[in-house]
């Protein structure tokens, strides 16, 4: 069957993350990015949420089970509030969803309920490297096998809350296949850098660099390992997601802005120029959710075709969200170039998506 | 309800005999009837018609429903997106040779969307006789495209006969003489004209009227030569004096200062064009596939899954072009879904045709462009696809048309207030 609507469990979720956003995120997200810091309040609040610990089973101190859909739903109202709010909210994922989709029983049993359970804390998990061209299949983060343990040699970035990260997931290049190791804080070698990452966007998320020498750390699933390409795939339907809701939210402010200001004696929303522009934003956000809905109940059924169409879900709105935010600048005119603007923000957010794989996961 | 996309099983079912269909009895003779314009594939149009009827269709690619079995569970409908399936498929075949499918076409959705149940048991029974039967929609007029409510064409009740008196000129009618020229293997059919009752009431003048093939005074002057679409018969029709039977007029027969009239067209247009837009994407489909293999047959493989800075300018064509048209298949989906789910869905309706309209053209211009001289040589179907394409941003309201009624929607603006 062909269905196009959200459960009601799946609603009463959108609903309480959208009302989030929109009252506490959006209005926080310009302070937030000049101050370089989302306040605490509010990061416990949406928390409170309950995005991670809905997708958790019970037997690890959780009230439910993880859906791509849902999760891409959820995080598309967060992103709509603030990306870096949303990425500071859902941090914790990025360590617990992998132990989630590939760790041993052991691991769940060991991180899992510790998570849930409790408040907000700063979990995290390390992808990116400095290279142009990056690319998850080839990473140059290297693991080594020693004994039962394994061997971390490299250097990460844009590594959210890395500082006080009580754990992490980094992904290394373990006999030329990508598989993620859990590291634990203040592990021999480990070295986080003092300085924060300082970037075009997302300066409310505290990123930093990681450097490992000869680290010590357990692997994903044991010794036997797990499969990468559903890690990736959650990493970028995610990313994709978050792009649908900074796109969103640029078109909702330029709808509003074109429908207050004037000029020639009409409002701007009345001119074929403005109003076609906002015409195929609304379009292309349409086409990208729907890629990206298509993507995530792959995953979630195993259809052979995930790991293509989730790529295609997280290219295509990373361009989209390029478009629509771009555009969202142009309809405020002079006043979008303005950092009091909220599209000014957004559009610098949104040119991120291609080279910020891995800062959230559904 | 929940968010799913696993292709219902009878829809499953049917494209695998579609598909056959499409190769078999369209593909095969697409080049022999894109060269000799106007000829008509009778093998193709008695073969729907028969299927169709066998399918128990109801005459014609229409919105079907299953009647459920005695005491099974009811199953949400599916009609709308089983249609528009069919007209995807149909379309990667040949998409002229799709709207020359024998049944009721937008004539007969113009009566569906604004008949009253007398009109729609008296005109489309016929779609289910024993013969292929056409019926067509005549809005444009020399003077009138985009701007419907400007057309000229008159209708005036002779009070004495109680008839209409119809006069005016039509172009552009999809199917116009396979409607209304009297052909030995068709059935009867009849063209819907559009024509204003009342000039000064504007919008709201506006009528549909059914006038049977035969009827005296309709003059088809001639077939249009086209870039595309060849095989389907594009008619100019001018209309001098024609009466027509008062009860033929669809919707009120006197003016109000209500948008009745004008609704009706629009109602209609919600119906059709995420069936426009399906049929676009079928050809973009057929496109994209060609390209696929032919890259393949000459050793270039597509690198799913690496970052764009990696990838070789054909990869990043053919992944766009992907993205593309899975994308705005996905906007067709859900427009018909909700026209099934009886959900008003006029701004994804349109949003679909806009998608459409863009992506069909883009994705066959670059599938041209890639492959250089076997995109542009006759020899192959591709150069056709292009030309056929391009119609989909025409009609059913142009590209910018359909933005206007996106724009309208979003802003909650009138007419009036974004023209
Ligand atoms: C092969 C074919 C089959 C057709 N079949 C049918 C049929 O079966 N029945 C039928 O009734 N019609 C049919 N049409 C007509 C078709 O719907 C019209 O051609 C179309 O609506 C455009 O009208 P037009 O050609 O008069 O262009 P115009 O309305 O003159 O438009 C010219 C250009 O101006 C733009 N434009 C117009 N108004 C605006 C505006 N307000 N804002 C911005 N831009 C605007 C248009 O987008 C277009 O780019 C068919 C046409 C073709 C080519």
């Amino acid at each position: 069957m062909y269905s196009f609507e959200p459960n009601e469990e799946q609603q009463m979720l959108v609903d309480a993350v959208g009302k989030y956003a929109a009252n506490d995120l959006r209005p926080a997200a310009h302070d937030a990015e000049e101050g370089r810091e989302f306040p605490k309040k509010l990061v416990s609040k949406g928390w409170e949420l309950g995005l991670l610990q809905a997708s958790v089973p019970e037997s690890y101190g959780g009230f439910g089970d993880r859906s791509a859909v849902t999760g891409a739903l959820a995080v598309e109202e967060m992103a709509f509030g603030d990306l870096a709010g949303a990425l500071s909210v859902m941090a914790p994922s990025l360590f617990a969803t992998p132990i989630l989709i590939g760790g041993s029983e052991e691991q769940k049993q060991q991180y899992l309920p510790k998570i849930v359970c409790g408040e907000w804390a700063p979990y995290t998990a390390a992808l990116m490297e400095m290279s142009f061209d990056f690319d998850a299949h080839s990473l140059k983060t290297t693991a080594k096998a020693d004994g039962e343990q394994y061997v971390l040699n490299g250097e990460k970035i844009f590594v959210p809350f890395a500082k006080d990260a009580e754990a992490m997931v980094v992904y290394a290049n373990f006999n030329g296949v990508t598989q993620g190791f859990i590291v634990a804080k203040g592990s021999t070698g480990l070295v986080v850098s003092e300085e924060r990452e300082k970037l075009m966007g997302l300066n409310a998320l505290p990123m930093y660099r990681v450097k490992l020498e000869n680290v010590t750390a357990s692997r994903l699933g044991g010794a036997s390992g797990h499969d990468f390409e559903l890690i990736l795939a959650a990493m970028r339907i995610a990313s994709a997601a978050a792009a649908v809701g900074v796109a969103k939210s640029s078109f909702e402010y330029a709808k509003n802005y074109a429908k207050e200001r004037d000029a020639f004696g009409v409002k701007i929303a009345q001119k074929q120029a403005v109003a076609f522009m906002l015409a195929e934003m609304r379009t292309e956000i349409e086409a990208m959710r729907l890629l990206t809905w298509e993507a995530a109940w792959k995953l979630d059924n195993q259809k052979e075709d995930f790991c293509i169409d989730a790529y295609l879900a997280f290219t295509g709105s990373a361009d989209m969200a390029m478009m629509v935010t771009d555009r969202g600048v142009q309809i405020y005119g002079g006043h979008g170039y303005i950092r009091e603007n909220p599209v000014e923000l957004l559009m610098r957010n949104g040119r991120g998506f291609p080279m910020l794989l891995g800062l959230a996961i559904v | 309800m929940t968010i799913e996309f696993e292709a219902p099983k009878p829809i499953v079912q049917q494209q695998v005999m579609l598909k056959t269909v499409a190769e078999n009895m369209m593909r095969s003779v697409s080049r022999e009837f894109d060269e000799n314009e106007h000829s008509i594939p009778w093998d193709y149009v008695e073969f729907m018609h028969t299927a169709m009827k066998a399918a128990g269709g109801g005459g014609g690619l229409t919105v079907t429903e299953e009647k459920p079995k005695e005491g099974a569970e009811k199953r949400p409908p599916i009609g709308y997106q089983k249609l528009a399936t069919q007209i995807e498929m149909l379309s990667w075949g040949d998409v002229g040779m799709y709207l020359i499918t024998p049944g009721g076409g937008l004539g007969a959705a113009a009566v569906a969307a604004a008949g009253s149940p007398e009109q729609k048991a008296k005109f489309l029974e016929r779609f289910n006789g024993d013969k292929p039967t056409y019926a067509a929609m005549c809005m444009t007029e020399p003077g009138a495209g985009s701007d419907t409510s400007s057309i000229r064409t008159r209708a005036v009740l002779d009070e004495a006969t109680k008839e209409w008196i119809i006069n005016g000129e039509k172009i552009f009618v999809t199917g116009g003489d396979k409607s209304f020229t009297e052909y030995e293997k068709l059935g009867k059919g009849f063209i819907v004209v559009w024509a204003s009752i009342d000039p000064s009431a504007g919008r709201s003048g506006m009528r549909a009227f059914v006038i049977e093939s035969g009827t005296p005074g309709v003059k088809i002057n001639k077939l249009e030569h086209k870039m595309g679409i060849r095989v389907s018969d594009t008619a100019a029709i001018s209309l001098v004096d024609v009466r027509v039977p008062f009860e033929n007029v669809l919707g009120k027969p006197t003016v109000e200062k209500t948008n009745t009239g004008f609704k009706g067209a629009m109602a209609t247009f919600d119906a059709t064009r995420p069936l426009v837009a399906a049929s676009g994407i079928g050809v973009a489909r057929a496109a994209l596939e060609f390209l696929k293999e032919k890259l393949e047959e000459n050793g270039v493989k597509i690198r799913y899954g690496l970052p764009r800075q990696k990838l070789t300018n054909i990869e990043r064509e053919v992944i766009d072009m992907e993205i593309m048209v899975k994308s705005a298949w996905l906007m067709v989906l859900k427009a018909v879904w909700m026209a099934d789910n009886k959900k008003p869905n006029a701004l994804e309706s349109s949003m679909c045709k806009v998608k459409a309209g863009d992506v069909t053209t883009k994705v066959t211009q670059k599938a041209v462009e890639i492959l250089g001289p076997l995109g542009y040589s006759r020899e192959l179907l591709l150069e056709k696809w292009f030309r056929d394409a391009k119609i989909t941003d025409i009609y059913e309201g142009t590209g910018q048309i359909n933005r206007l009624v996106v724009a309208r929607q979003i802003l909650g603006y009138t007419g009036a207030e974004l023209r």
